[in-house]
């Protein structure tokens, strides 16, 4: 009955066109205002990296100044760390599985083509960034500890880097030129984007391209890159010393840490490993204030950053409300439908359609409604998701619907519908066939 | 085949009470073809509707086919209309958007039936009432004498036994009236039973017994032999 119903429902619809116009529509505009902040909301508030999400910390050391309030959560501390407490970690026998060092920092990079130079972000990290965050390889693989260890000269790009000066092709053993030096490639990443960019999260940038170019950090600091991003420090570095070493010895905060912790007694272990470290350097008179020390895994490390603002929050329950304002206007239209349907349902009545029969031919029809009602939401949503990325800068990883949200949005577009049809449905099954059967 | 007992029925508002039937007694043997007449507000509908299982009746007692179904719940009652019991109406009722074939489908649909045996079923009945050959024709497309008669097909459809037509040629031209009645007597002469409400003397003449409805009762009846049907052995057996 039910391929029966749908051509029913398809024929009812055809023959109220302009009622049944306007309940898609109204359903269609209220999953695409809800789709547009949900999905925003989604992937601002997914797991970027699920199978790990609880293994990887982030590291935060309360250096700051001592005359600044007490400090009472990971969220008043400062994302970042200093460069000698991360060298001073790295270099260190923790409990972590693995640990790195991360700095943002930006080159020209010189192609052999005519193509002009141009200014490209730099991640300087450890070989332990590449497997600890999963990263996806398509030519070459990840360095070595060995390679960190001897500064060396090398690089990895990323696939669009790749393209742009490789046009694609197996670029391992080849050279890039940044700025003046030249670096050998010894692996090109295959498309990688967690959303949000969890590694790097402060200053606004978390739903950014990843890096095509990531350089040994040893070799980063030689050179030197300076730093890039945001840099804070509450007292200032020695001036008398030249910019990257004041910037080294300071207690500037600018490095992300993380570490690989793989059981809940290896992330005790290390929280404590972190407290006596700051206690043996609070012998040699730095971290003045007292001791606080934080981890937190990759979804805390969201939470604490905000990642998802309280605006989103809000955006998403408004645009929720205007679904049910939608659905309410629906549940309207559809009485009018569903009531000027008395005579057919008489009919099929008297024909032998019991009350059940009637409810579910008009609920199906509904639903129908509904699928319409989802798939022209689908389109709203995905002008709404243009909207957003012309609007705001960083949100490109954010205006897309997966598989996922676009089952979600005619899923609930449906499920919008048959709530705002249930009432009038039940009404139509239980209209009293005599007295409109005379009349129709 | 039809046997109602004392039947009353009551519509209450808050206002007004009106008594539609009043201890009405009735009894239609099977194949019997009925003409039900009145004066209008007699009840007639009231009569057909309680008939046909559309409404309950407030007091008395109703058999259709042996079973008692006074006050059997609404997916029981549906079953029996679908199953034994065919509508034909004075304003046709065909659904404007389906065409003749998917008319005819309709109460085959809620039979349950294969797609196959529907498709045959619904294609016997269009050739039985000459319409064969337009099943993919909409009402729109056809007379009203063509309409009432794919109305017919359609009722008979699912073989039902019990026929209930209301005003079946109210909408129709004598010509065309005439061919719905020759139809209705075939149906009638191969065995379904017809309970007939018609406001026509010339029509309920046609019909083997007539039964007179006034204010809510059934006060008169009779005997009219049908010229084309013979009286069944022992019809008449109950009376009101």
């Amino acid at each position: 009955m039910f391929s029966y119903y749908v051509r029913l429902a398809l024929s009812s619809i055809r023959k109220t066109p302009v009622l049944s116009a306007l309940m898609v529509l109204a359903l269609g505009l209220g999953i695409g205002a809800f789709m547009t902040t949900f999905t925003v909301y989604y992937l601002m508030s997914g797991d970027p990296i699920p199978h790990k999400s609880h293994m990887l910390y982030a590291v935060q050391l309360d250096n700051w100044d001592p005359n600044e309030p007490p400090t009472e959560s990971a969220r008043d501390l400062e994302p970042q760390v200093t460069y000698q407490d991360g060298q001073n970690l790295i270099h260190a026998q923790t409990p972590a599985k693995r640990q790195t060092q991360i700095y943002a920092s930006n080159v020209i990079v010189v192609p052999d083509s005519d193509e002009a130079p141009f200014d490209e972000l730099v991640r300087a990290t450890y070989h332990t960034f590449f497997e600890m965050f999963d990263v996806p390889f398509k030519f070459g693989g990840p360095w070595t500890q060995r390679e960190d260890d001897d500064h060396a000269a090398i690089i990895i790009i990323g696939r669009e880097l790749n393209d742009r000066l490789f046009d694609g092709e197996n670029s391992i053993g080849r050279s890039v030129q940044l700025d003046d030096k030249y670096l050998e490639v010894v692996g090109v990443i295959d498309d990688w984007q967690p959303t949000p960019r969890f590694y790097h999260v402060d200053a606004g940038n978390q739903f950014e391209d990843t890096e095509q170019i990531y350089l040994p950090f040893t070799w980063a600091i030689d050179q030197p890159l300076l730093p890039s991003g945001n840099t804070n420090c509450w007292k200032p570095p020695d001036d008398s010393l030249p910019l990257m070493d004041a910037f080294l010895q300071s207690e500037c905060v600018w490095n992300q840490f993380w570490a690989e912790l793989e059981t809940p007694e290896q992330a005790a272990a290390y929280k404590d490993y972190l407290d006596n470290y700051v206690r043996d350097q609070k012998a040699i008179g730095r971290f003045e204030r007292p001791l606080n020390t934080f981890i937190s895994n990759v979804r805390e490390w969201l939470e604490v950053n905000q990642v998802v603002t309280d605006d989103n929050r809000v955006l998403v329950r408004l645009s929720f409300l205007f679904l049910l304002v939608c659905v309410l206007n629906t549940v309207g239209l559809l009485m009018a439908k569903f009531l000027g349907k008395g005579g057919e349902v008489a009919l099929r009545r008297a024909m032998g359609a019991s009350r059940g029969a009637i409810f579910a031919q008009n609920l199906v029809e509904v639903g129908v409604i509904g699928v319409l009602g989802g798939i022209i939401g689908t389109g709203f949503a995905w002008l709404g998701l243009q909207a957003v990325e012309k609007l705001y800068r960083g949100y490109q990883h954010l205006v897309h619907l997966d598989p996922v949200m676009l089952t979600a949005a005619i899923g609930l577009a449906t499920l919008a519908a048959i709530l705002a049809g249930l009432y009038p449905v039940w009404r139509v099954s239980r209209l009293a066939p005599a007295g409109l059967l005379k009349t129709q | 085949m039809l046997k109602m007992s004392n039947i009353s029925k009551v519509y209450r508002t808050e206002l007004v009470e009106t008594h539609a039937l009043r201890e009405l007694d009735l009894h239609v043997e099977e194949g019997e073809f009925v003409a039900v007449t009145g004066p209008s507000g007699s009840g007639k509908t009231t009569f057909l509707n309680i008939a046909g299982l559309l409404e309950s009746p407030s007091n008395g007692r109703y058999e259709l086919d042996g079973e008692d179904v006074s006050q059997i719940n609404d997916r029981a009652r549906s079953r029996i209309r679908n199953q034994k019991v065919g509508f034909i109406f004075q304003g046709f009722n065909l659904i404007p958007d389906l065409n003749l074939a998917d008319n005819v489908d309709v109460p085959l649909r809620y039979r349950g039936w294969s797609a196959t045996e529907r498709r045959r079923a619904v294609g016997d009945m269009l050739d039985l009432v000459g319409l064969g050959s337009r099943q993919n024709y909409l009402p729109s497309q056809l007379s009203g004498g063509q309409q009432q008669r794919v109305a017919i097909a359609r009722a008979l459809a699912g073989k039902p036994r019990f026929l209930l037509a209301d005003e079946p040629t109210g909408n129709l031209d004598s010509e065309m009236a005439d061919v719905v009645m020759k139809l209705l007597e075939k149906v009638n002469s191969e065995g379904t039973t017809i309970v007939m409400v018609t406001h026509d003397p010339d029509l309920a003449r046609r019909a083997r017994r007539n039964i007179h409805v006034l204010d809510g009762r059934a006060t008169d009846i009779m005997d009219a032999v049908s010229p084309n049907v013979m009286p069944l052995p022992g019809r008449g057996a109950a009376r009101v």
